[in-house]
This record gives structure tokens, C-alpha cells and sequence, in this order.
């Protein structure tokens, strides 16, 4: 593999890797509040946070871009700061991280609805304070889940496409990963490069996936 | 010590009791579906009664006229359900020690070596909650519960979860914890010769309304 396919492949890990970061805390905290705190408006939450699975990636990626945008409400204020979004790394870790979302919040809200209430209970009984029963009770508990939500929402940002090409573009060396470069490749007639890089993405899904599956699966 | 004056409605079932208590074991009796789960789990703060005062002592946990509703943490009520909950993710010790930072922070308390010889639980500290056998699993969950310092301990239905000739052996360590700790604890029963056994006060309970009041011969 020469250097331009290596700097492509380390590029996405580590972006899909800082996008996971981001996601996680408040993908937990959401699966958390979904799964034990009834609220009003809960059904309209769920719904909007699982429309990136099925709204077309690039149409994600556009309203990202009126967000993050110059002049769009989020991108004013990062960029009143110093932080330019659009067209750079940040873009592709922030695209990564909407599309991979709904896929932590939804698998590791199944893993805490599967933990008994009754722990929670009892640990509060004993004196526990909700911060702490979170923290060793329900997330514990719920560990093997919250992982495979973990992984399937890695798994998702290592591929992202469509809404990465909106906000972040294809610049090679900047912000081109392992989905835009494919694509490019193909178009240019670089059929060996897009074959390899293709079969990168493969390997990485195939494992990612594989994990997942394994830790949502019964225990052994 | 215990002052219960309780109103709570769920669903169709509405749970009316008023019951003063000056005794050290109070055992409530009815049929199934009388309300005694959720009255026990209406003092230890896990269901909210739409209006009535719950006093432990001087304690007040519950007033609606006040306005007062103390989180579950915050009540030093022991509360021991009828599947007994271990956290099945730590072992014996760990199950044991949950509660007891709130033990020390309130200077004294009980020491884990003291109660776990009263129980006879030593030879299993280091053991696994999950090859705990029906007996061991009441001693341990009792145990856990009396290590937080409760002002009171609450048992659901301690002997059903273990067949009769067991239920023989646990009425000891309950007496136990009677006469050596001066706990008070009510606890639910279904076993009027077990309630003649342990209990100084009966509570009878049945389509969530109290029938009966009374000292048993226990009482001194």
C-alpha cells in the first residue's frame, strides 16, 4: 500500500475514532433518558434523532452545511472563535458523528431497558446517589450494549459519504477518507486504488460489525 | 416509630392505609394483591402516594401537606425485595460494602465482620452472587441492606423465595436482627405460623384498606 492510500485509511480511523468520542457521551446520556425518564415529547425525540437512518445522507449534509455554514447560526459562532468548520477535518468528524448517532442511541437504549430497574432501586435504597447508581449499576449493566452501539456507530463513520462530501468536501491530503477517495478514484480510472482502498473498508466494517454482534448477542 | 398515613392510586387499585407502629417487627399479612409490595415500596420512596405523611420517628420521608418527598438515597430505609436484586455484577463483598459509604460517613455504624458472622455469610464474601444458593442470597441481601445504617428495614416476602424447611433456618437470623441490632423492620408475609413466630404487630391488609391492627401474642 503506498503512502496516499495509508494517509487515506489512517485519516478515517482517526476521525471516525474522535467522531465516536464525540458522539458517545450524549448519545449515552439520550440512550439513558429514553430507556428510564419518561418525558413529554419523548416519541418526537425518537423520532427525529433516527431520521439521519433514513433521510437521504446528502440531504443531512446540506442542512449541516446551512448550520455549520459561514453564516449559519452554528458555523457564526465556531467561526467568531477562530474555528473554521466547512471543508475541513472538523466537517468530516462532525458529518461522521450526526450519521453514526442514531445507531449508539438506539442500541444502547435497548441495552438499558434490558437491565433491571430493580438494581437501580435497591442501589438507590442504599444510599446511592443517581450519578452514582448510573455509574455502577445501569452503565455495568448495560456495558456489553453500550459498546456494540459503540462499535455499529464507528462502523457507520468509517463509511459516511453523502453527508461528508456536502460539508467537508474531498480534498485530497485534508479531508479526503476512505468512502470520498473510492469515489474519486473510480471516476479518475484509478481501478487498482479504489479496489484496494475498497477492500480496507471491507476488512474494517467486517471486524466492527463482528464485534458488535458478538457483544449484543446472549452471553456466553 | 413508624407513622403510615398513605393514599396512592394506580391504575384501577387505590391503596388506603393509615397504621401507627411502636414495635420492633411488624409483619404485614393479606392476600395477594392486597398492596403490601406497594406500600413497602411507597416508604422506601420508589412509588409516590398522591397525598399522606410517611414519618420514621422524627424523620419525615413523605408529607404531602409540606410538600415533602425525600428521594429514595436520602430515606435510610433498608429495602429488601422479594427477588432480593444482587447486583449481579460484583460479588459478595461488593454487594455487602455498596451501602455502607453512607455507614461511615455517619460515623459507627455496623462493621461488615460483625454482620456477617451474625448471618453466617463469612465463608461466602469472596464468592460470586450467582452460585448463591436461595438461603444465602436472603442472608447476603439482608445483610447488604443492614450495612447501610437503615432507621428501618423493609423485607418483601423474605421467606417465599425459599422452601420450608429453609424458611425454618431464616427465622433465626431475622430474630437476630431483632433482638441484637434493634432494627425495626416490618416485613410481608404470607405465612400466618412464620408472623407468630417473629412479629410483635400485625398488619392485615387486603383490597388496599386495612382490616386488622393488632398485637400478637409476642407482644411484651
Amino acid at each position: 500500500m503506498n503512502a496516499e492510500l495509508l494517509q487515506i485509511s489512517l485519516f478515517t480511523v482517526a476521525t471516525a475514532l474522535a467522531a465516536t468520542a464525540l458522539m458517545l457521551p450524549p448519545g449515552i446520556a439520550l440512550a439513558w433518558t429514553l430507556a428510564r425518564r419518561p418525558f413529554p415529547g419523548r416519541a418526537l425525540v425518537e423520532t427525529v434523532i433516527s431520521l439521519p437512518l433514513v433521510v437521504p445522507p446528502v440531504a443531512t449534509g446540506l442542512l449541516l452545511l446551512y448550520l455549520f455554514g459561514r453564516r449559519g447560526p452554528l458555523g457564526a459562532a465556531l467561526a467568531s472563535t477562530g474555528v473554521d468548520v466547512i471543508f475541513t477535518w472538523r466537517a468530516v468528524v462532525i458529518a461522521m458523528a450526526i450519521m453514526g448517532f442514531p445507531l449508539v442511541v438506539r442500541t444502547a437504549r435497548a441495552a438499558f431497558e434490558q437491565v433491571d430497574a430493580r438494581f437501580e432501586q435497591v442501589a438507590a435504597t442504599l444510599g446511592a446517589r443517581p450519578l452514582r447508581v448510573f455509574f455502577s449499576i445501569s452503565l455495568p449493566l448495560a456495558l456489553r450494549g453500550v459498546i456494540a452501539g459503540t462499535v455499529l456507530g464507528f462502523a457507520r463513520a468509517l463509511g459516511e459519504f453523502g453527508a461528508t462530501i456536502m460539508i467537508a468536501g474531498n480534498i485530497p491530503g485534508r479531508t479526503r477518507t476512505l468512502a470520498t477517495a473510492i469515489y474519486s478514484y473510480t471516476e479518475t480510472g484509478r481501478d487498482a486504488q479504489a479496489a484496494a482502498l475498497a477492500a480496507v473498508s471491507i476488512a474494517l466494517a467486517f471486524v466492527a460489525v463482528a464485534v458488535s454482534n458478538r457483544l449484543a448477542g446472549p452471553a456466553r | 416509630m413508624l407513622t403510615l398515613d398513605v393514599q396512592l392510586t394506580q391504575g384501577s387499585f387505590t391503596l388506603t392505609v393509615s397504621a401507627r407502629v411502636e414495635v420492633r417487627v411488624t409483619a404485614l399479612v393479606g392476600p395477594s394483591g392486597a398492596g403490601k409490595t406497594t406500600l413497602l415500596e411507597a416508604i422506601a420512596g420508589l412509588r409516590r402516594p398522591a397525598r399522606g405523611e410517611i414519618r420514621v420517628g422524627n424523620r419525615v420521608l413523605f408529607s404531602s401537606r409540606d410538600r415533602i418527598d425525600l428521594p429514595p438515597h436520602q430515606r435510610h430505609v433498608g429495602y429488601v425485595p422479594q427477588d432480593v436484586a444482587l447486583f449481579p455484577h460484583m460479588n459478595v463483598r461488593r454487594n455487602l460494602l455498596y451501602g455502607t459509604s453512607r455507614n461511615t460517613s455517619m460515623g459507627g455504624g455496623l462493621p461488615l465482620e460483625r454482620i456477617a458472622k451474625m448471618l453466617e455469610i463469612e465463608p461466602l464474601i469472596e464468592r460470586g452472587v450467582k452460585d448463591l444458593s436461595g438461603g444465602e442470597r436472603q442472608r447476603v441481601a439482608l445483610a447488604r441492606a443492614l450495612l447501610s445504617a437503615p432507621d428501618v428495614l423493609l423485607l418483601d416476602e423474605p421467606l417465599a423465595a425459599v422452601d420450608v424447611p429453609l424458611r425454618r433456618r431464616i427465622v433465626p437470623y431475622l430474630r437476630r436482627v431483632r433482638d441484637e441490632l434493634g432494627v425495626p423492620l416490618v416485613y410481608v408475609s404470607h405465612d400466618l405460623e412464620e408472623v407468630g413466630m417473629l412479629a410483635e404487630w400485625v398488619v392485615e391488609l387486603d383490597c388496599g384498606t386495612v382490616v386488622r391492627s393488632a398485637a400478637t401474642s409476642l407482644q411484651a
